[in-house]
């Protein structure tokens, strides 16, 4: 059979000559393609909708006071966790990219880290910026996991016992160091989930705050009371905290931070998925991978806490002068250095870069420079004195006035 | 007016008479056995397997994990870290040194970017554009299997190719890593350890994810297949296509339709190697890989049952 006739002897070929050969069959291979559209407009939908038909509206709880709430989150005690937590940090820091993470880390080495990847105190300051998947485990006061999720890797601190491990996949290197109290290594480390967060907060209520229970919420699928706490004075930069308290065991669940001057929340970290099942024994086990470089932490004494970065709240600044109280508190530290800025050992050209990043002011305490964030106002004068806090320009203004 | 009212009247007619000449003809043909089709893809599957090109394509897949492990093997000879260990190169290749197992996942990491959807857009880009090109594709409607199932075929033929190229890559950088590096117990990327029975098969669900995460590129290699009568042009486009993905999934500026492109998560399989496995970003990738084979499928399978076949 010749090939030009054996088209039309079967099946579908059979079909399309027939279509090819009427007028008109141009609207039927155009309805063909109406399949793929469909397929793409049911998946945009889908995209769209699902997020919203899956939240089921608030959950009803019974009512309770602020005060109930604030005694019941005291009182809670989880011993058992795992989850992830994703933690959103916008402090509207000028997007340095390595500068940053130069400046932050060379400032937690005090100038003589020794570098390995692996070592806490490098790895964690990278949760002052950006998005991140965060894993926790714990299994009582002993052992505690957190992962740090990375593109293909994943940055690992474990507390088991006396022994604290860091483990970066990525360079593959580990970092130990023999803790010697319980739970106190890890909280030496800046606030990572809502928990941690939400005590630092907490700290901060007295009669500046007005603490509010604002209805319920679901989060990582369980039932969770608002709890929100507000700044009663004004000249502070923080608009409002918002804490979601699991309904059951009142643990936080998840932490949201908004800047009063609107806008996307500074910190938001909570739980995209909780279990308070015992974590498997084996996830706090950790043994140094063969061909791996080992970081011996010398002097456990010697350890100074990290230095904290904007999440911290109100207080918890160790070593400086506290101007003012609650949230309007200002941090005042004397570095003595003329000229203002923290020129000498780290250089003329970084003292004139910061100088470029900042705005000058001046009032009664004489000249300085305001670095501001979206939450964290600093101002360095010329005379050497730092003034901080999550307060707005004009009261750190009035602060070094008060101080002068 | 009155002019579009009458050739929408003359489509209906049109219509209806085409429906009638359909139905009465598909009823005259006999019904095509369901076992032919398995015929056509294993001659199918043969052809392909037996070209030089892809014994080519899978040769210099099969050498990438040879390079990549004797190159760790060189560095490390004193002892050193890979890269000095600042923890830059391809996923998971710090670890090599402790595990052999290793060099699958940096193996799989380093071909999964560019290698591997390269060689499947050249199988894929051929499927329907190189039949044509060389004037057999009327040839292959002579048989009496119709042009989706023929379409179907070809597309279950790259599939296979996708798990094909996967498994050499995989199997090769297991060998390497078997001679050149130790084996046994492995730390998993969260610090945790697990046994090297359970290591191979989270090695085998990695190379069957990453097979999967080729799904996408296959379907639009596909489709671009069928829109052209050059099968150069046609590989040419796909490959292009792949390209101008890859960079636009770099750029940040762009990262509102990030999360739609089809590379965006392929790097996900390495959540296999947490302990436990992060799923969000591997069902992510499954999801949109399905996605997207379902979209140029089904966009191919419209283009293909409605062109004129000419050569």
């Amino acid at each position: 059979m010749a090939p030009y006739e054996s088209d039309d002897a079967v099946g579908a070929a059979h079909e399309e000559a027939a279509r090819d050969g009427a007028p008109g069959s141009g609207r039927r291979r155009a309805a063909r393609y109406a399949v793929p559209v469909a397929v793409v407009g049911v998946a945009a939908a889908t995209i769209g909708l699902v997020p919203a038909l899956a939240d089921s509206g608030d959950p009803d709880l019974p009512k309770i006071t602020a005060q109930q709430l604030v005694e019941k989150m005291a009182k809670s005690d989880v011993q058992r966790l795992s989850g992830t937590v994703k933690i959103t940090t916008d402090l509207g820091l000028p997007d340095l990219g390595g500068l940053e993470d130069g400046l932050l880390s060379g400032a937690d080495h005090g100038g003589s880290g020794d570098g390995s990847s692996a070592d806490p105190r490098s790895r964690l300051t990278e949760l002052a910026s950006g998005m991140h998947t965060l894993r926790v485990a714990a299994d009582g006061p002993d052992r505690q996991k957190v992962s740090l999720l990375e593109r293909g890797a994943e940055y690992s601190l474990i507390h088991d016992g006396k022994d604290v491990w860091g483990y970066d996949s990525k360079s593959n290197e580990v970092y130990h160091s023999t803790a010697a109290g319980t739970g106190a290594e890890r909280r030496a480390e800046p606030p990572a989930t809502p928990k941690d967060f939400a005590d630092e907060a907490l700290k901060a209520v007295d009669d500046t705050t007005s603490v509010t229970v604002d209805g319920t919420a679901q989060v990582a699928g369980r039932d969770a009371y608002k709890l929100l706490i507000r700044p009663r004075q004004s000249g502070t930069t923080v608009g409002a905290i918002s804490i979601a308290v699991d309904a059951k065991t009142w643990m936080p669940l998840k932490f949201t931070l908004t800047p009063r001057s609107g806008g996307a929340a500074v910190v938001d970290a909570g739980f995209t998925q909780v279990s308070f099942a015992r974590p498997a024994a084996s996830t706090f086990d950790f043994t140094p991978p063969k061909g791996a470089k080992v970081t011996e932490e010398k002097d456990t004494a010697a350890r100074t806490p990290a230095p904290k970065h904007g999440e911290d709240l109100a207080g918890g600044l160790g070593g400086l002068d506290v101007l003012g109280k609650g949230w309007t508190s200002v941090a005042t530290v004397d570095t003595g250095a003329k000229g203002g800025l923290p020129t000498g050992s780290q250089g003329g050209d970084l003292g004139g870069f910061l100088g470029s990043l900042g705005d000058p002011v001046s009032g009664k305490f004489g000249k300085g420079t305001v670095f501001s964030t979206r939450l964290v106002n600093a101002l360095i004068t010329d005379d050497g004195k730092v003034y901080a806090g999550l307060v707005t320009k004009e009261t750190l203004v009035k602060a070094a006035d008060a101080g002068k | 007016m009155s002019r579009a009212d009458h050739s929408t009247t003359t489509t209906t007619t049109t219509t209806t008479v085409t429906t009638t000449t359909t139905t009465t003809s598909a009823a005259a043909v006999r019904r095509p056995n369901p076992l032919w089709a398995l015929g056509l893809l294993r001659s199918e599957l043969v052809t392909t397997v037996r070209r030089w090109r892809t014994l080519a394509l899978l040769g210099v897949l099969a050498a990438v994990p040879v390079l990549v492990g004797v190159a760790v093997r060189i560095e490390t000879r004193g002892g050193g870290q890979v890269g000095g260990g600042g923890g830059e190169g391809p996923a998971f290749i710090a670890q090599i040194t402790n595990n052999g197992l290793f060099l699958v996942f940096t193996a799989l990491a380093a071909t999964l970017p560019f290698f591997l959807p390269m060689a499947v857009g050249v199988v894929a880009g051929d499927a329907i554009a190189g039949e044509a090109g060389a004037g057999t594709l009327r040839y292959l409607l002579v048989a009496p299997a119709g042009r989706a199932r023929l379409l179907f075929t070809k597309y279950a033929t790259v599939l296979a190719f996708c798990l094909l190229a996967t498994l050499v890559v995989a199997v090769s950088a297991l060998a390497v890593g078997a001679l050149l590096f130790p084996f046994g117990e492995l730390t998993t990327i969260s610090g945790t350890r697990i046994g090297l029975g359970e290591g191979l098969a989270r090695a085998l669900l990695i190379a069957l994810v990453v097979a999967a995460s080729l799904v996408g590129v296959a379907a639009l290699g596909l489709f671009v297949s069928t829109l052209t009568n050059s099968g150069i042009a046609a590989m040419a486009t796909t490959v292009g296509l792949l390209i101008t993905v890859q960079i636009v999934d770099q750029i940040p500026q762009l990262h509102a339709v990030q999360p739609y492109l089809f590379s965006h998560y392929w790097l996900s399989f390495a959540d296999l190697m947490r302990d436990p496995v992060y799923w969000d970003d591997l069902l992510r990738d499954l999801g949109l890989q399905a996605l997207y084979a379902a979209v140029f499928g089904s966009a191919a399978w419209a283009r293909f049952t409605a062109k004129d076949i000419t050569a």
